[in-house]
């Protein structure tokens, strides 16, 4: 009973261990605070865009395409010796929804999974967002986009690309978040995690195509990004192929030569405010003026829950007087 | 139908966790998961202490002593990406491997790190786990719109979990229908090739997604006809009474015994 829900979407490959939706307790608190931080930023702005673009119709719009993602993650296909291919859904959200409208979509599937199934952490639900929602949208939005005036085939050709490269590079920043929080070695967990998810991204993209193929064969007017022709996206279109070529790059000199990166890494300072952010602004988890104590821990890790509980009422307050005002 | 039993994860009883305030429920589970995230490497005092109060929490709410634990099993699968741990940290060397040219050396800090890592994640599970069995969904929804989740949020939330086995049940007759129309002979191999076969799942998926966005239309017509005029309306208020407010302060006061017994521990 426990996890049928997990096993009926999770391929035996994901079984193994290497899946996406990190459970609690393995991040560390920095890494889960900052990327906690991070997604409500971006939950909050995507709330206000998908507002302003769809006023009050989006609450059932987007409930009810989230509960689609879930039910779509349900759907997968035979590969062979009892494998199969199944669906995540990130870069299907963006392509037909918008970038904003699927962020806020994966958010809150990844939400529920979180809050009924245990399906990825609480605390580790910040950077389970970030992972599966941002880098999703990004990447699948800013590609497909960025070929909207070409034929059928190049476009569905763009969404299966993006769709490998999304679940890559999803599979990519799982691995640096779970080395930062000290949790796994980097030259074994970021060769595992992108080589299972080479394969896994390669259902992921037929089943998008697929997906994507029939939508815009069915309902060409469906295809949200196809109504993004009026605007520019710059930013989006410049954002998914710097991520996506990030992630081309990064990928194959992560996994042939871990050591690189995380000499890169060192170098640019960013190990440290990684695996000891917390010893540079509250060192070791202790206030300076208490103390190496116990009462110093507990007052430096109220602080670092009160710091996140400060800006979640502020994002909170913004937008609830800004629906206030628009009412 | 089919799938409505697995989304359902609330169990229905009488007891003291199920009658508190669904705000102080949700406080304590993020306390509670903070707190274990807090305690350092080999804690083990604490990582018991917490255990136990896991384990009462389970017990007062009625859930059985096993409940929370054969549910924590959904962890498992991650460990396998923190068993790296063990070769990680650098401390005194347990065993050596030679695996192609590279030694591989495990280490005592390592065990303990990776130890403690399962200890906290099956930890923060259960308790997650007792917050969703005694909480049902409207109480959970309503008490993240009392902790200044914005509003919007909490609706499109409530929307999807209330189509979600709808649209589970739809993908599931899909997939069936699907069993339905491939006959297979025994013995013999499927047929289509597996690109073949991702087309067809990729169809289904597109299929679910137009009857989703059309139901969408529908549903808020149905809004707009019964006069819905841009939010929700709760009914019953929670308050917080006297007792909601106990439970709080002791499982603060629990929290803080459980940190001063892990930091006052360190490993080593």
């Amino acid at each position: 009973m426990a996890s049928i829900m997990h096993i009926l979407r999770a391929s035996p490959l994901e079984l193994f261990g290497l899946e996406l939706h990190i459970p609690d307790g393995f991040l560390n608190l920095p890494v889960a605070l900052i990327c906690w931080i991070a997604a409500i930023g971006l939950i909050a702005f995507a709330v206000r865009r998908t507002q302003a673009e769809l006023g009050e119709r989006q609450i059932p719009l987007m409930g009810i395409m989230a509960a689609f993602i879930f039910a779509a993650q349900m759907i997968n296909f035979p590969v062979a010796g009892g494998t199969s291919g199944h669906l995540l859904g990130g870069v299907l959200a963006a392509v037909t929804l918008g970038p904003w409208a699927g962020m806020l979509v994966m958010a809150s599937v990844i939400g529920v999974q979180a809050l009924l199934f245990q399906d990825g952490g609480l605390l580790a639900m910040g950077a389970n967002i970030l992972n599966m929602g941002l880098i999703t949208a990004l990447i699948g939005f800013g590609l497909y986009r960025s070929v909207i005036g070409q034929g059928m085939p190049v476009r569905l050709a763009v969404v299966g690309v993006a769709a490998w490269i999304s679940v890559m590079g999803a599979a990519f920043v799982t691995s640096l978040q779970l080395w930062l929080s000290g949790t796994a070695r980097l030259d074994v967990v970021m060769p595992a995690m992108l080589g299972v998810h080479a394969l896994i991204g390669i259902g992921e993209a037929l089943i998008t195509v697929g997906a994507v193929a029939f939508i815009s064969r069915a309902r060409p007017d469906l295809v949200a990004a196809e109504q993004y022709t009026g605007h520019t996206d710059r930013g989006w279109m410049i954002g998914g192929a710097l991520a996506a070529l990030a992630v081309v790059i990064l990928s194959p000199l992560a996994s042939a030569d871990p050591d690189g990166l995380e000499r890169v890494a060192e170098d640019l300072g960013f190990l440290e405010s990684g695996q000891s952010a917390p010893y540079e602004i509250i060192p070791d988890y202790t206030l300076p003026f208490l103390g190496e104590t116990p009462l110093s821990t507990i007052v430096a890790g109220v602080i670092g829950a009160l710091i996140v509980a400060v800006v979640a009422v502020l994002v909170a307050r913004a937008l609830s007087s800004r629906a206030a005002a628009s009412r | 139908m089919m799938h409505t039993h697995l989304l359902d994860r609330y169990r229905e009883a009488q007891s003291v966790i199920h009658r508190l305030d669904p705000r102080v429920k949700v406080v304590v589970t993020l306390l509670f998961i903070v707190s274990t995230a807090l305690l350092p490497d080999g804690a083990w005092f604490a990582f018991a202490l917490s255990f136990i109060l896991a384990l009462s929490c389970s017990f007062l709410a009625r859930l059985g002593v096993t409940f929370a634990l054969r549910r924590s099993f959904v962890v498992l699968p991650f460990a396998l990406a923190a068993i790296t741990a063990i070769i990680a940290v650098p401390g005194r060397p347990l065993f050596m491997w030679q695996i192609g040219g590279t030694t591989i050396i495990g280490t005592d800090a390592g065990v303990v790190r990776f130890l403690s890592i399962l200890a906290r994640s099956w930890l923060s599970v259960q308790m997650a786990i007792v917050l969703t069995a005694t909480t049902n969904v409207p109480d959970l929804l309503h008490a993240l719109r009392h902790l200044r989740v914005p509003e919007v949020l909490v609706a499109i939330v409530g929307f999807m979990l209330r189509y979600l086995s709808v649209l589970a049940d739809e993908a599931a007759r899909l997939l069936r229908a699907r069993e339905a129309r491939s006959a297979l002979l025994a013995n013999r191999r499927g047929g289509g090739s597996p690109g073949w076969r991702a087309r067809v799942a990729g169809y289904m998926a597109g299929q679910l997604f137009l009857r989703s966005y059309e139901r969408s239309d529908r549903v808020y017509n149905a809004m707009l006809a019964r006069g819905f005029a841009g939010r929700f309306l709760a009914i019953n208020p929670h308050l917080m009474r006297e007792h909601d407010w106990w439970a709080l302060a002791v499982t603060v006061v629990a929290l803080t015994v459980v940190q001063l017994a892990g930091q006052g521990f360190p490993p080593g």
